[in-house]
């Protein structure tokens, strides 16, 4: 095995044992991404000179004595945390140029800890696409078959860990960025309970939906990433005052007895057939391991979609008015006056789904209509969270597929806004509750490509979702899988 | 047939926290521009609120000092519009469900008579930044100090009927956050700022249309411009017109009310639960806690005042004003008579103050030399006449009770023998008048009064002479 293909323990085992440094794991990494990211456009940024540093300086601890789980590591965060003194785009032409001057609480968290950040990952602009196709920095590709999306919007984190560039990454999750990305190629992403990881620094698309999250090549070194990341954080009002824990611990329970149930709404129209296979053998090897799998309802699944199409944009239209050409973004030339400052700053800024959503959000917030749509979403959103509520009485976790469909060809929803927000079907209701869910691979298409199981489980049983992935993944091998890559490959 | 103006004040206090409602910059006053800010009121990307508790705080011991609702769930709401100095082009403030419901304020009116002014809510909110625009050419500056800064906005009912009533309903509101230490009360600095709402109809008809005048930054400007409105409004409607729903600017220069914008070019605010920040929950134990440590409110001092030191209503209304004033008076009044003290404070102290355009924060005699200076009369050290000589000395130019009165020998000439030596030198020295008011010209009384009190230079005590005089004279 090569060393872009270890694990987070593995990793730490041979930096422990002098194998080789951080910054040898650092340079190989580093070559590594400047071979392959031209073909996969996972990286915005890449931050050699300071992962160099880092690494370094990950090296002196290590020789001081020091010695910690993620001490040396190399990964990188999506463009969405604030890094600073290193660009964070978010996607954007509107933030190409901006230079946060302080860190998101989780880039702080995990650089404490002694990780190195190779860079900033691509990612759908302002987090809103599920296929990395809205970036303005470019698409990224699928590290198994580059003719198809990675999913997004952690688009470039999903495609970054999969294909060894780096060995695990952070992504925010609003609607299934972590988890549709993850399930596309082939990687574990768990998109954590809404209030244990920090927004602070964390660019803000939908506030209430909004979650920051690990993505890695299985269960344990997300379980490892998260146990940094989830913390109670006094700058964010809706971090969780019990929001740290230790992952780690009960990663190994057997799933005897564990209560799984099926929803029916996952299974109807819409799905593809190979997909619904695979995870429907994921569903057996957890009965095979003694898990009790019933049927369940979740009958407000269905209206998941619009809820969110009227909440997730309503929050963005106000979130992303500070981007407004009087500041840190981008300016239009020569303005007539002011309006014509915010007006062309902000179409020449954002991209068109971004202006879409936008432009959505603004009509379902506006007086007359704000009880028809933004009220009402609320009143269902509350109707979503019931139907867990009922659902977690009787069962411990709820699986079915991530996504619909496997990866599709780059291009191939472009002109059906529509069509692409249903890559989403099965994720959206998730962030609606506010539970955490997560991604695991569970097997491969005819045509090779990967298939994602989606585990849900009920609030703070983000350490239950990882020890059932962990004890699945004890017992197959879709997460070993690796795409063959070569250097220019496109 | 009469008009009846209607007027509904919107109040903003600019609560007097160290930080800013959502970070923790200062709020102080006259920063180097854009020197108190930080990622959050620069609303830098990522960045989120934490809602300060002080201003909460401040908020609740309104809530409690005009006996409102103080809702126990709250709710932070964004406000949508784009100006430059609004940075997140949002401002956080409460809509639906604000902390403070229905109260009540009770204002006196010139005639003595009590009025209630309902109190619709009060909410919390963030400032805006500053525009400024005549530093810089064919650009504006942009001062974000002030964005974040708390704010109370209290909004009353539309139960004033006068520009009278409401300066009265403005002064009281402005008295109790001062009591209250929640505000400064700074209305040159724009720490206390009014809206008013005005409209006319004739007597007991539903409400008219209402024009909403903005920029009323003091008390003066706040009669002037209702009155300015109401002639307005009289004009239109008299003339057959109808009253156009509109924010209007008061001119201070011009002393008028101009258009700002109509109904139709308002902005739609886009108002929806602030996502970044929980609902805001008050347990009663903050509530209590609170309650517990409110000051002595205007009302309940004022009663006071009317029976602990036996005054009109009018002077306790005037000594209770302003918590510096009632504190200042209790001093002067510790150990003399309260209505000596009140006469001093009321008459040479405020005038003095009014005089030299100084409030009583700044005032340069001390309550403590005020009242050794009352006690001095009070003990017939010096009298009245003499003690005024003393309070302009301490006023203007300072230095120590006693010190003046020994420096300057004029201690009061109370030895009886003393004045009596004095009188019959007078009446020995004027046989004269002393025949005539022997023979009933009483009003000489005062002449001899004068003479007598000229040749003590003012120090001896006016009564004592009286008496002595009416003695020497009669017996004569």
């Amino acid at each position: 095995m090569e060393l872009h293909e270890f694990s987070l323990r593995e990793l730490r085992q041979g930096l422990q044992e002098r194998d080789f440094s951080s910054v040898e794991l650092t340079t190989t990494l580093l070559k590594r991404i400047s071979a392959l990211n031209p073909a996969l456009n996972a990286f915005v940024t890449v931050t050699e000179s300071k992962a160099l540093a880092a690494a370094a300086a990950a090296d002196a601890r290590r020789a001081a004595g020091e010695d910690g789980p993620l001490l040396g590591i190399p990964m990188a965060h999506k463009d969405i945390f604030c890094t600073a003194g290193v660009r964070t785009t978010c996607g954007s032409k509107m933030l190409e140029h901006f230079v946060a001057p302080y860190n998101a609480t989780v880039v702080e968290r995990l650089a404490a800890e002694g990780m190195v950040m190779l860079g900033k990952l691509n990612m759908d602009e302002f987090a809103m696409g599920s296929s990395n196709e809205t970036s303005y920095f470019g698409p990224v590709r699928n590290p198994w078959h580059t003719d198809m999306v990675p999913g997004g919007s952690s688009g470039g984190s999903a495609a970054a860990v999969a294909a060894g560039l780096i060995p695990v990454a952070t992504g925010t999750d609003t609607g299934g960025s972590i988890r549709q990305p993850a399930a596309l190629c082939g990687i574990t992403g768990i998109k954590p309970t809404y209030g244990r990881v920090s927004r602070y620094g964390m660019i803000a698309f939908a506030s209430s939906l909004d979650q920051g999250g690990p993505m890695a090549r299985n269960a344990e070194d997300c379980a490892l990433m998260l146990n940094v990341m989830a913390a109670h954080d006094p700058r964010d009002s809706t971090s969780h005052p019990a929001a740290a824990s230790d992952f780690l611990r009960g990663l190994d329970r057997p799933l005897q007895g564990l209560r799984v149930g099926v929803p029916e709404e996952f299974f109807g129209a819409g799905l593809d057939p190979e997909v619904a296979a695979a995870v429907q053998a994921g569903i057996a090897e957890l009965a095979r391991q003694g898990a009790a799998v019933q049927s369940i309802r979740l009958p407000n699944n269905p209206h998941a979609v619009s809820t969110y199409y009227v909440l997730a944009p309503a929050e963005a239209s106000s979130n992303l008015a500070r981007f407004d050409g009087v500041r840190y973004t981008h300016r239009a030339a020569n303005p007539a006056d002011l309006t014509d400052l915010y007006q062309q700053s902000r179409y020449e800024g954002f991209g068109a789904e971004v202006r879409r959503r936008i432009l959505v959000g603004t009509y379902v917030l506006s007086a007359g209509y704000y009880d028809a749509y933004y009220r009402k979403a609320q009143q269902v959103r509350s109707l979503i969270r019931e139907d867990f509520r009922r659902a977690f009485a009787e069962v411990d976790v709820i699986v079915g597929p991530t996504t619909p469909t496997p990866a599709f060809p780059l291009g191939a929803k472009n002109a059906d806004p529509v069509a692409m927000y249903l890559a989403d079907i099965y994720t959206i209701a998730v962030n609606l509750a506010g539970i955490p869910a997560l991604s695991v691979p569970c097997g491969f298409t005819a045509a090779g490509l990967p298939v994602g199981m989606q585990l849900m489980g009920d609030y703070f049983a983000d350490d239950l979702l990882l020890n059932v992935a962990h004890r699945y993944q004890q017992e197959t091998q879709w997460h070993r899988a690796r795409p063959s890559l070569q250097a220019g490959e496109a | 047939m009469d008009w009846e103006v209607v007027i509904g004040l919107e109040v903003h206090a600019q609560l007097n926290t160290a930080t800013k409602i959502f970070c923790g910059c200062p709020t102080a006053f006259g920063a180097e521009p854009n020197s108190h800010t930080c990622p959050v009121c620069l609303a830098m990307p990522g960045a989120l609120p934490v809602l300060n508790a002080a201003a909460v705080d401040k908020a609740i011991a309104l809530g409690l000092a005009i006996g409102a609702e103080l809702n126990r769930h709250s709710i932070f709401a964004r406000k949508n519009y784009f100006y430059p100095d609004l940075p997140k082009g949002y401002q956080i403030s409460q809509y639906e469900l604000p902390v403070v419901g229905k109260g009540t304020l009770t204002v006196q009116l010139a005639d003595g008579v009590e009025k209630v002014v309902g109190v619709t809510r009060a909410h919390l909110e963030e400032d805006a930044g500053k525009s400024l625009h005549e530093a810089f050419i064919g650009q504006s500056g942009i001062d974000l100090n002030r964005a974040g800064t708390p704010l109370l906005e209290i909004v009353s009912e539309p139960d004033m009927r006068s520009p009278a009533e409401a300066v009265a309903y403005l002064k009281k509101l402005h008295a109790l956050v001062r009591y209250l230490d929640i505000c400064d009360g700074n209305m040159q600095e724009g720490s206390f700022r009014c809206d008013a709402n005005v409209s006319l109809r004739r007597p007991g008809a539903a409400y008219g249309t209402r024009a909403e005048i903005k920029n009323l930054n003091s008390f003066r400007f706040l009669e002037k411009a209702i009155e300015y409105e109401i002639v307005r409004q009289r004009d239109i409607l008299e003339s057959g017109g109808q009253i156009v729903q509109e924010t209007r600017l008061y001119d201070a220069n011009r002393d008028e009310t101009r258009s700002m914008r109509s109904k139709e070019e308002a902005n739609d605010y886009r108002y929806f639960p602030d996502p970044d920040l929980l609902p805001l929950v008050l347990d009663e134990s903050r509530i209590e806690r609170i309650r517990d440590i409110l000051p002595e409110l205007p009302d309940a001092k004022r009663t006071r005042f009317m029976n602990q030191y036996a005054l009109t209503a009018y002077d306790a209304g005037v000594l209770t004003a302003g918590r510096v004033l009632a504190d200042y008076y209790e001093q002067v009044a510790a150990d003399v008579d309260g209505k000596l003290a009140a006469n001093w404070v009321m008459g040479d102290l405020l005038g003095a103050l009014n005089k030299a355009g100084i409030e009583i924060d700044d005032c340069p005699a001390s309550a403590e030399k005020l009242r050794l200076l009352v006690q001095r009369i009070a003990d017939q050290t010096i009298s009245g006449k003499i003690a005024k000589e003393i309070f302009e000395e301490i006023f203007y130019r300072g230095g120590e009770v006693d010190a003046i009165i020994d420096g300057r020998g004029l201690r009061q000439i109370t030895d009886v023998a003393a004045i009596a030596a004095m009188g019959d030198a007078i009446v020995t020295a004027n046989p004269q008048q002393a025949a005539d008011f022997r023979a009933g010209k009483d009003k000489l009384l005062g002449f001899f009064v004068g003479q007598v009190m000229k040749a003590s230079q003012g120090k001896a005590n006016p009564d004592q002479v009286n008496a002595i005089l009416l003695e020497r004279l009669q017996k004569g």
